[in-house]
């Protein structure tokens, strides 16, 4: 990893465990949308900073524990 | 550099000149010659196989088209001793190709997995064939008799029967179901780590791909690129049925032109649309019947290999009916798991009846490509991609049908019979309802 790169977190759904609760989609709509049964739709591009509670409460509050939270260097 | 003629393409399908049974342990000696395996671990000949299969450019024939040295070579790195599963599930309707190789010709997935099994190290192989396939188990389970009463079994080999359904033999269903017995695909972030079955890592490689090495462990690389193209050597198994004389399984060298598949299995010479790869493939324009069989220039066209299957679509037959018979099967067969397939896929096939029909309303065609959008690459397999891939590849090839069917007028073959092969009665099964 060179100086320019960094560590973000981009969200991702494991979509067997979902439920469709939706409230990922409530905490973090600048990441989720639901579809039009009420599955979430994952925008997976990189969290910025200001966002990155938002989202680890997305993942910490789905009742299904669907809402993965996964590691990704960016920069380059 | 394409080779079509008879003798370079028969090759799995070779044997004794007029001979239509299976052929038995010394049938199989006498076409293709004993095959020796070391005695024990031996890593200059697991090497030089690997060696041979890497540069044979040998691709998987199970849909996925992964280099299968590559697997393997990943595979006997490992520190526990790896299982070797030989997927014969075949969960595609139109597709007769593994059965066929396992009914007619045992020996040689067999051979193929005693080789790779010596490779990787593994103890033990199972032999998925699914729980409706009777007779093509029983062939196994002679042939596995036969090896080892000849003392030729230097490890475990044995039948395994998963449901036979459409998504059982996607690969991590088909491990779930050696773990479980469900067989549900798993999700899997991180599709590179092994898929393990108990604590072994799991190697899961399609029949065909396994008689070919039996092939090249054999006869080398140089001899299987005899056959096929530069990108995409050596011959494959393809299943041809629909508007065609001689319904059936051939094998062709790879890059032969679609075209000439057709004509070996006597199809019609007008046809409306091809069905390439299968139910999870797409529509072939009869425009682009001289694009030769092989996977990138299929998908120059937008087609799929898939698994070998080609349905040839008759004139006056309507494709838009066909696409949606398609649909409302593949949404019957998902596994039940994962929303956006699981609400998805019906929607998609209310779309396509309402369509067929002739009964749209104003929305229906922005809906069908907005679900189909909005499904896409959300499950955890990829049952739900290849619907949207054959509704898009219908909505593009059918489109003068579409704006007909649209404005409340079907064409006239909307009420013919279907050419595509389903199983006759879908059993009920569905986790979670
Ligand atoms: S909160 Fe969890 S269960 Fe609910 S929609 Fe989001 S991912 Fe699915
Ligand atoms: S995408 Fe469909 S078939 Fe695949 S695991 Fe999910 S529900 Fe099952």
């Amino acid at each position: 990893m060179s100086a320019r790169q960094r560590v973000a977190i981009r969200v991702r759904v494991d979509p067997i465990a979902c439920d469709a609760y939706g409230y990922c989609a409530e905490l973090l709509p600048e990441r989720v949308t639901l579809d039009e049964w009420g599955y979430p739709i994952v925008d997976g591009t990189p969290v910025p900073a200001e966002l990155v509670e938002l989202a680890t409460r997305a993942a910490t509050d789905c009742p299904r524990r669907a809402v993965l939270l996964e590691r990704v260097v960016v920069g380059r | 550099m394409t080779c079509t003629t008879m003798e370079l393409t028969e090759r799995l399908l070779s044997r004794p000149s007029g001979a239509v049974a299976r052929t038995d342990l010394a049938g199989h000696v006498a076409i293709h010659g004993a095959l020796s395996l070391p005695k024990r671990d031996d890593r200059s000949w697991s090497d030089g196989v690997l060696r041979a299969v890497a540069e044979s450019g040998l691709l998987g024939r199970g849909g996925a088209g992964f280099p299968s040295a590559i697997k393997w070579d990943a595979a006997r790195r490992g520190a526990r001793r790896p299982l070797l599963v030989v997927n014969a599930m075949e969960g595609e309707p139109a597709s007769a190709k593994d059965r066929v190789l396992l009914s007619y010709s045992p020996h040689l997935v067999l051979d193929g997995a005693d080789v790779a099994a010596a490779v990787i190290g593994a103890s033990e192989v199972v032999i998925c064939v699914a729980d409706d396939s009777g007779p093509t188990a029983a062939s196994v389970d002679a042939a596995i008799a036969e090896r080892t009463r000849a003392g030729r079994s230097r490890r475990r080999f044995s039948v395994a029967r998963p449901p036979g359904r459409y998504v059982s033999g996607e690969e991590s269903a088909l491990v779930a179901w050696l773990n479980t017995r469900q067989a549900l695909p798993t999700m899997r972030i991180d599709k590179s780590v092994a898929l393990t079955v108990g604590r072994r890592p799991t190697l899961v490689h399609n029949a065909e791909t396994l008689s070919h090495v039996a092939l090249i462990a054999r006869h080398g690389a140089a001899w299987f690129r005899q056959a096929g193209t530069f990108e995409a050597p050596g011959t494959t198994l393809v299943t041809v049925t629909g508007a065609v004389r001689s319904p059936g399984v051939v094998e062709v060298a790879l890059g032969t032109p679609v075209a000439d598949i057709l004509v070996r299995a006597g199809a019609d010479a007008q046809l409306s649309g091809v069905l390439m790869g299968g139910y999870g493939g797409a529509w072939l324009d009869p425009a682009h019947l001289a694009t030769p069989y092989a996977p990138a220039p299929l998908a120059a066209v937008g087609a799929t290999q898939g698994v070998g299957i080609i349905v040839a679509l008759p004139t006056g037959s309507c494709g838009i009916a066909e696409t949606a018979r398609i649909a409302r099967y593949m949404a019957g067969e998902s596994a039940g798991q994962c929303g956006p397939c699981v609400f998805g896929l019906p929607a998609i096939a209310d779309d396509l009846e309402l369509l067929w029909a002739g009964r749209a309303d104003a929305d229906l065609l922005p809906r069908i490509h907005h679900r189909a959008d909005t499904v896409e690459g959300r499950g955890a397999c990829r049952h739900p991609d290849g619907v949207v891939r054959l509704v898009r590849s219908a909505m593009a090839l059918f489109a003068d049908d579409v704006r007909a069917h649209a404005a409340g007028r079907p064409c006239p073959g909307h009420a013919a019979p279907s050419v595509m092969p389903f199983p006759a009665t879908p059993a009920i099964r569905r986790s979670g309802s």
